[in-house]
């Protein structure tokens, strides 16, 4: 049952979840997109494998972890290693899915979590860096993207840094740097709306907005220039066991979705 | 036929180790006989730590690492370490709050994941107290690897086309072989590895229950090893079952019983995170005024003789709880 009041966050979680296959891998940083691999879990995705960089395979995660590292990412786990071999096992091709946020995105999918300024040596803000997420956007086979506010100061013409590579500057760019073939950022989910990338060009493209959201709001929340689906769809809303599986089974404690 | 360099960051290397070195400094200065390696932790910090050495830490940032080290460490005031930010997140923050730290090599700094900035490392990052080249946790493990393997630098897939390389000492080359673009990093052997793990024997034969995260590699390729063990164990054990030894005696060089080790960190399967101590801990480094912060480390560590005072000033009640949280049960002291 669909239901009638719930928050862009929670829609996100949702929209995201459903993004990942059953029977496919992801590799998940912490946050939303840890949330959308355990909801896709619960729901769809029984047989979706979950993969942490610090060493967790195939956990039966019973909560939500803090960490990509703590003791729920190996609760019940089938395998636990270590983070070159989670590297590895990507770059060998067996990790569908990464899955990953950051503070900004470009039309190329390029994110940054590294720092806001122009000055490297001396940043307005610096943040954590790459972690895992260059790896896994350089080595998965498809990368999508979480990000949290959709405005102009995120979705940007140009990153401060690129942290974590997307199509980097247009078709035929990963390949050129050296990336492995095939791969790069497929879609990306935000609190307006589902976006993926134009085959062609590999720029951002508007394909389904939120309820209640329409496609000049995305266009003005988006600091470049988007390109537009001809048939724009709308998400549609969690229902109401989303919702319920997200705070009583995911997130209790409220550190994504706050009380 | 030279190599060409179609591409290189700019990025400094702060440790200076070779493999051919370090394979050189072992073959006369690592005992490979089974000697009781049983020392206090003050002990091995000071023999074994100096300032300005580069440090590699166990676990994962707030999971598995080794507190008690990094405190003592404090305590002792080392100064202008080099730490490699491998995912360092408690850490490497209390050791930079402790003003220990002067260069960072960067994989995952600055955040506490899901509980946000660190004011600290903020203020010494975007101040440029603190010097950095950035990097990527495979990027780490790679050239971690590379030193464990006694080779100088590592040719890897990723950090390809993004300034995360641009601000790396890689150098971007074509293959040899297939000609295919790699990025080359520098191998790294760090001068002193400190781990917390769930047993050892008292010749350094190590234990490690759950995922390894990097410290196996660590071990092999860092020149001195300092590990703390929640238990114990005897020799026998390890006998009995040595397909459980992640790292063999002969690379140890101090053993330290010390259980809780972790605290506030996470022990998979002993003790789950002290929320409330580390959100309490980042409050303070969060306010601008150092007097706050200065009040912490006085209070946690240099007015506490050591970790086994520290553990006596949290109280039995609130360790029990945290193993109570690790195994989903209700906390019930």
């Amino acid at each position: 049952m669909e239901s009638k009041s719930y928050t862009l966050r929670e829609l996100m979680a949702v929209v995201a979840a459903r993004q990942l296959e059953d029977g496919k891998s992801v590799a998940v940083g912490t946050g939303l997109p840890l949330v959308a691999a355990m909801l896709a879990q619960q729901t769809h995705a029984p047989n979706l494998v979950i993969f942490f960089e610090a060493g967790g395979i195939a956990p039966q995660l019973p909560i939500l972890p803090i960490s990509v590292g703590d003791s729920r990412t190996i609760h019940r786990a089938l395998c636990t290693t270590t983070l070159i071999d989670i590297m590895d096992t990507m770059r060998r091709g067996f990790i569908d899915y990464a899955f990953l946020g950051g503070a900004q995105i470009d039309k190329y999918g390029n994110l940054n979590s590294t720092m806001i300024g122009d000055d490297y040596e001396a940043p307005k803000v610096r943040f954590p860096g790459s972690g895992g997420a260059n790896d896994f956007g350089s080595l998965a086979w498809e990368t999508l993207i979480i990000m949290d506010r959709h405005s102009p100061r995120r979705f940007v013409k140009k990153v401060d840094f690129i942290t974590t590579p997307g199509y980097l500057y247009g078709p035929g760019a990963r390949e050129e740097e050296g990336l492995s073939e095939g791969t790069g950022p497929s879609k990306v989910i935000t609190d307006l709306c589902l976006l993926d990338f134009d085959p062609e060009t590999k720029q951002m493209r508007l394909i389904a907005t939120h309820p209640g959201i329409n496609v000049e709001d995305v266009m003005k929340a988006t600091g470049f220039e988007l390109l537009i689906a001809d048939d724009v769809g709308t998400n549609t809303p969690p229902t109401t066991e989303d919702l319920r599986i997200l705070h009583e089974v995911i997130d209790p404690q409220g550190f994504v979705f706050k009380k | 036929m030279e190599m060409k360099i179609l591409k290189e960051g700019t990025g400094e290397i702060f440790c200076k180790n070779t493999p051919s070195e370090v394979r050189k400094w072992t073959r006369t200065n690592k005992d490979r006989t089974l000697k009781d390696k049983r020392m206090r932790i003050k002990d091995a910090v000071s023999r074994f730590i100096k300032d300005g050495d580069y440090i590699a830490i166990g676990g994962f940032g707030h999971i598995r690492i080794p507190m008690a080290i990094i405190y003592e460490i404090v305590r002792q005031r080392k100064r202008n370490l080099l730490v490699a930010g491998h995912t360092a997140v408690q850490d490497i923050d209390v050791l930079m709050a402790g003003g220990c730290v002067s260069a960072v090599d960067i994989a995952y700094v600055v955040g506490f994941e899901l509980r946000g900035l660190s004011g600290i490392q903020r203020r010494l990052f975007e101040t440029g107290q603190v010097k950095k080249s950035d990097y990527t946790n495979g990027a780490m493990s790679y050239r971690i690897r590379a030193g464990a393997q006694g080779i100088p630098f590592i040719p890897v897939k990723v950090m390809l086309g993004t300034d995360t390389m641009m601000h790396s000492p890689g150098k971007v080359v074509k293959c040899p072989f297939t000609g295919e673009k790699v990025l080359l990093l520098p191998s790294l052997n760090p001068d002193v590895c400190i781990i917390h793990a769930h047993r050892a024997d008292m010749y350094g034969n190590v234990q490690i229950d759950g995922h390894i995260v990097k410290d196996d590699l660590q071990a092999r390729a860092s020149k001195r090893v300092i590990v703390t063990c929640e238990e114990l164990i005897s020799t026998d054990k390890v006998r009995a079952d040595p397909g459980k030894t992640v790292i063999p005696f002969f690379m140890v060089d101090a053993v330290i019983e010390q259980p809780w080790g972790s605290h506030p960190g996470n022990m998979p399967y002993k003790y789950y995170f002290d929320h409330q101590f580390t959100e309490d801990y980042l409050a303070a480094g969060r306010v601008e005024d150092p007097k706050v912060l200065e009040a912490w480390l006085n209070e946690w560590i240099y007015k506490v003789e050591d970790f086994d005072e520290y553990l006596t000033k949290l109280g039995a009640k609130r360790l029990y709880n945290l193993r109570d949280l690790e195994f989903l049960r209700p906390p019930v002291r």
